[in-house]
């Protein structure tokens, strides 16, 4: 049922109300003309009825507090409830974002040791928080590429080349950023075709988008070239963090060649995930576009005073990306993470996830899985291709990921990188154990024998959660995105 | 093996173009595209009038799964489009060379879709795709 | 070490079934001169005892006895239940909902918000929210440009008297597809937009209307409107949810509504922690639905025909469209618009009328007692809703600087964002204020402009 079919005529949540003795319209009288005359048209229900709907509502979802969400390129490690403990004290809570600066010191050095660390875990000059989510901070990345090339007059770089392989954020960003995009294709072993990348850049060159690990699960070995190639050509080479978590405490952006990158703090730094939103993507950049920052960034003074620095201080800053300064709450849930783990906690991160993908690739490949790419090492994830299952069972990956859902696993990514076929895409993170992990196989192996013995099972799951599969044609054609007024 | 017609043309991304007997040309998507989309859900058409030049993006034909750019297979102006697509978007999967056509156009040279696939051509091209 | 469970005999076995001697191993693909040092910068981990001794310090360093801040973010009483219920494991830790069969209560969720985000603006569609009200302007931007099939522009006319970061953040986010926006100016003495604004709207993709607009004042939107409709401008309103228990929703402007309406959620139940996460919300007419960016929920049906929720639209998105995105947005603020659609639940129609009219009273009692301070004026003359601006006799920046170390901050000094404004003082006042508050705030203004005349 729909709150709205709670809803009563006359039914209320009075202890919500804030005025005990009602409050009179005639205090609206000097607005005149401007009032509201038609109704609001929100549920009218009492507060029990509001809270036995929505904890009943959370129950039909999965969550990682619940279940094991082996989701490629998502890291979906454990959210700590310390951090969110912090981020929520009162005093914090409360605070304004245009607050005075001396009224701002406590969230100010949180803010600025973040940027610190960011730098140090990235390799990398200058950061800037403000960035709201992933798509945003590759937004900033790739604006500041092309400032950069603006400010020194090289108007002919109008391509920003992306690996086939991409997220399909990494072509939108760019688009959004007045580039044209083109693709580079990768080899069979998942790395970017270096032949192909050194006959496509040239003057018109503005940059390269890539991430390292790739889409396809294994590490660019080549990273170098690549880099030595851009730059070359007179380009800069953007990194999309998502992966960053197969590499933390091993390997740091800066020291591969890039310029520029992004950060996810929803997936890396495990702030969470919110069923679709919060995140946060801070930029981090080297010395060549540190100029071009989004504002406002965090500036410590000498007497040690922190401050807000601002196109002031940073005057060929691309600009701001946000009313006030990016997702403060979640910098503050990524600086607590930060602090617990410390360095040491950090190092480890990269190290744990590769452990937990490469045991659970081994274990799938031995329960008859196959691997998209089983003479690599796997990162922080892998791929497995179903390829041969849906030929000769007709089970597709699809297939495969709702009936997962039945044995209480939330699937993997499913059909994607587009380019391998029938593909999950798997990552378990470090926070998950042998004993989870051994679940999920058992799990695996079994839906492997359904597809062979009882296919149907398979192709017509889930069967046990609150819904079977939904239509998705139907809510395409027969557009129903909100509750209709009743006549 | 998808259907395909042998009195009109197709260009190699799937659409296909009619010349009929007044001289204008009727363009839609093949049996092999919408059978690739799945089922369509709604498509987005050029206003009437528009002058169009071959290879131009004019109509959008989008599925659950994807949305596809459709392109005026040669020059002309937009003469009419096919509104009953907008109540039932499921035409084009169910009937793609009939009920399921797009738009006509009033092409500035009737000859040029002479320089478009042949139903062999077409045929050929979809074989290697399926592979 | 925190959060990972592993033994040393789960390790052991791991390793053995993989088949390598020991982790470091596994990164042997890796080039050698790329493994990275120690960081230098991260200090050693602590615990969460002393993690939250430490945080609790760095809040209390911050913290204020009475704010009369508003400027875009603006302080409501929440609820208790709305974060017990959001701080469920259930609603924090889920993840996107693209396993639909496994995400109802999310889905149905955010198809809640997008009903009640349509009634309160009188619109067709919302969409499941984008990152804040700025982005969610620039978003509305881009798309009127998209479909605006009359005025085939890249030219948006924008209302002087907007937000000024929301101005800045627009300019950053669209100059790069080639947009140009014009600002119209506003009357000196009403803070709203002058006469006639048809001949500027000439060719233009869209008027952005803000209401209330920056300084709290109420536009003539009914008229500015109609004149847009007249231009073949498209109408985006930039609004705030509170007050449109109050005045006129977007829907019902004019004679034919606005085309796109937007704001900030952050009201609706998102504390102000210094500035987000907080929510932009998105609505418009139903014929550019399609051109709407973000992720939309739609209602459907499942195998055994029981009603179902689902992310619909998704073909326009940027995983399946990539360069031909409506946007390269793939998040939605599904925690922030948890608590607004619970918030807006538990206050119904008449909770959140009274939130807002004991705003507006509030504010109108501020002013009055203010302006019997010798010298202080309410600088445009006009209604408002729930913020106003004051002239004061001095710098205003400097009487902030005072009254704060009073510890109450009385508002925004607008000096840094309004050429010509030094003297003046945003002032926001919320249902949170009580008589006695308002009494404080007059008396210790009163004070500390005395002390800072007697500085000068």
């Amino acid at each position: 049922m729909l709150i709205y079919e709670h809803s009563r005529p006359g039914r209320m949540a009075r202890a919500q109300y804030v005025a005990a003795e009602g409050v009179s319209s005639e205090l609206a009288n000097d607005l005149g003309a401007h009032v509201r005359l038609s109704a609001l048209g929100l549920p009218e229900v009492s507060e029990l009825e509001v809270v036995r709907h929505y904890t009943n509502l959370s129950s039909k979802n999965f969550a990682i507090d619940k279940q094991f969400y082996p989701l490629g390129s998502c890291t979906m490690k454990y959210n700590p409830r310390g951090a969110h403990a912090v981020a929520s004290i009162p005093g914090f809570l409360k605070r304004h974002p245009l607050a005075p600066l001396a009224n701002s010191q406590g969230y100010l050095s949180c803010a600025y040791e973040l940027q610190n660390y960011l730098k140090d875990v990235t390799g990398m000059q200058a950061v800037s928080l403000t960035p709201m989510a992933g798509a945003q901070g590759e937004f900033a990345g790739v604006a500041m590429i092309r400032a950069y090339h603006q400010k020194r007059g090289d108007n002919e770089r109008v391509e920003i080349l992306v690996p086939e392989a991409a997220h399909g954020t990494n072509p939108a960003t760019a688009v959004m950023c007045g580039f044209v995009v083109r693709e580079i294709p990768v080899t069979k072993e998942g790395d970017v075709d270096l032949e192909a990348l050194k006959a496509a850049v040239g003057p018109r060159t503005a940059g390269l988008m890539m991430t390292n690990p790739s889409t396809c699960g294994v590490f660019e070995r080549q990273v170098q070239e690549i880099a030595e190639t851009v730059h070359e050509a007179g380009g800069l080479l953007y990194y999309d963090g998502a992966n960053l978590n197969a590499i933390l405490g091993k390997v740091r952006p800066g020291d591969m060649g890039f310029d520029v990158l992004h950060m996810n703090l929803h997936k890396t730094f495990a702030t969470p995930h919110g069923g679709g939103g919060p995140g946060s993507g801070p930029v981090g950049v080297g010395a060549r576009l540190a100029p071009f920052l989004p504002t406002p960034t965090v500036g410590r003074d000498e007497d040690g005073t922190y401050r807000w620095l601002d196109q002031n201080d940073i005057p060929d800053t691309i600009g701001r990306l946000s009313s006030f300064m990016g997702n403060a709450g979640i910098l503050l849930r990524a600086y607590a993470y930060a602090r617990l783990l410390g360095a040491e906690g950090m190092n480890r991160v990269g190290a744990y996830a590769t452990l937990n993908a490469n045991y659970l690739a081994t274990s799938l490949e031995k329960a008859g899985y196959t691997l998209a790419y089983p003479g690599r090492r796997a990162t922080h994830e892998f791929i497995v291709t179903l390829s041969s299952e849906a030929k000769h069972q007709q089970v597709t990956a699809m297939d495969f990921a709702k009936r997962l859902l039945d044995y209480g696993y939330h699937a993997p990514t499913t059909y994607f990188p587009l380019l391998v076929p029938e593909c999950l895409l798997i990552e378990p993170t470090e926070t998950e154990s042998k004993a989870e992990i051994d679940g999920f196989v058992a799990a695996m192996t079994q839906i492997r024998q359904e597809a062979m013995t009882d296919p149907t099972l398979v192709t017509t799951a889930p069967h046990t959660l609150p819904v079977t599969r939904l239509d998705d044609v139907k809510a395409a054609r027969d557009l129903d995105l909100a509750v209709k007024v009743n006549a | 093996m998808a259907e395909t017609r042998d009195n009109i043309r197709y260009l190699s991304s799937h659409e296909w173009a009619r010349l009929e007997a007044d001289g204008t040309v009727t363009v839609g998507i093949s049996d092999h595209a919408q059978d690739a989309l799945g089922d369509v859900v709604f498509v987005e058409l050029p206003e009437v009038g528009r002058t169009v030049q071959a290879g131009e993006e004019v109509a959008v034909v989008e599925s659950v799964k994807a949305a596809s750019d459709i392109y005026a297979p040669v020059a002309g102006t937009i003469l009419v489009c096919n509104d009953a697509l907008d109540s039932a978007p499921e035409t084009v999967n169910e009937a793609p060379f009939e009920g399921g056509w797009f738009f006509k156009l009033q092409p500035v040279d009737g000859n040029a879709l002479n320089e478009l696939l042949t139903p062999e051509d077409y045929r050929a091209l979809c074989a290697a795709d399926d592979h | 070490m925190p959060f990972i469970p592993h033994t040393a005999l789960d390790e052991q076995e791991m390793l053995g079934a993989i088949g390598v001697p020991n982790i470091d191993a596994l990164f042997d693909e890796i080039p050698e001169n790329l493994r990275a040092a120690s960081l230098t910068e991260v200090p050693a981990g602590i615990s969460e005892m002393a993690l939250q001794r430490l945080m609790d310090q760095r809040a209390r360093i911050d913290e204020v006895d009475l704010s009369f801040l508003g400027a875009g973010a603006y302080e409501h009483h929440i609820p208790a239940a709305v974060w017990d219920l959001v701080g469920r494991g259930e609603f924090m830790t889920a993840y996107t909902p693209y396993q639909a069969e496994a995400s109802q209560g999310t889905l149905q969720l955010i198809y809640e918000f997008q009903t009640m985000m349509t009634r309160l603006t009188a619109m067709d569609v919302a969409n499941a929210s984008v990152y804040d009200g700025a982005t969610a302007l620039a978003e509305a931007m881009l798309m009127a440009v998209r479909a605006n099939k009359t005025n085939k522009s890249n030219r948006i006319v924008v209302a002087g008297n907007l937000n000024p970061n929301y101005h800045a953040v627009c300019q950053t986010i669209v100059k790069n597809q080639g947009l140009i926006l014009d600002v119209l100016d506003y009357d000196p003495n009403t803070g709203c937009l002058l006469g006639s604004v048809e001949a500027a709207l000439d060719d233009a993709a869209a008027l952005v209307i803000s209401y209330p607009n920056f300084f709290g004042g109420l536009d003539d939107v009914d008229y500015l409107t109609d004149q847009a409709a007249s231009a073949g401008a498209l109408v985006i309103g930039v609004v705030n949810p509170t007050a449109l228990a109050l005045i006129k929703p977007p829907g019902e402007w004019g004679a034919r509504g606005a085309d796109i309406a937007v704001g900030e959620g952050q009201p609706l139940g998102i504390p102000l922690a210094s500035g987000g996460p907080y929510l932009g919300f998105m609505c418009c007419r139903q014929q550019f639905v399609r051109q709407m960016p973000g992720r939309i929920i739609g209602r459907t049906v499942d195998q055994t025909g029981q009603p179902g929720y689902t992310l619909t639209l998704q073909a326009r998105e940027q995983h399946i469209r990539r360069g031909k995105a409506t946007s390269n947005i793939c998040t939605n603020q599904g925690l922030l618009v948890t608590a607004a659609t619970i918030y807006m639940s538990l206050l119904g129609n008449e909770g959140l009328r009274q939130v807002a009219l004991t705003a507006h009273s509030g504010m109108n009692a501020l002013t009055e007692l203010a302006c019997q301070i010798d010298g202080v004026t309410a600088r445009f003359s006009g209604p408002v809703f729930h913020e106003r601006v004051l002239a004061l006799p001095v710098d205003a920046s400097l009487v902030v600087e005072k009254m704060a170390a009073h510890g109450v901050l009385p508002g925004l000094a607008l000096g840094d964002w309004v050429t010509g404004m030094d003297h003046c003082l945003l002032v926001n006042v919320t249902e949170t204020k009580t008589a006695a508050d308002i009494d404080q705030f007059a008396r210790l203004l009163a004070e500390m402009i005395e002390e800072v005349k007697a500085t000068c």
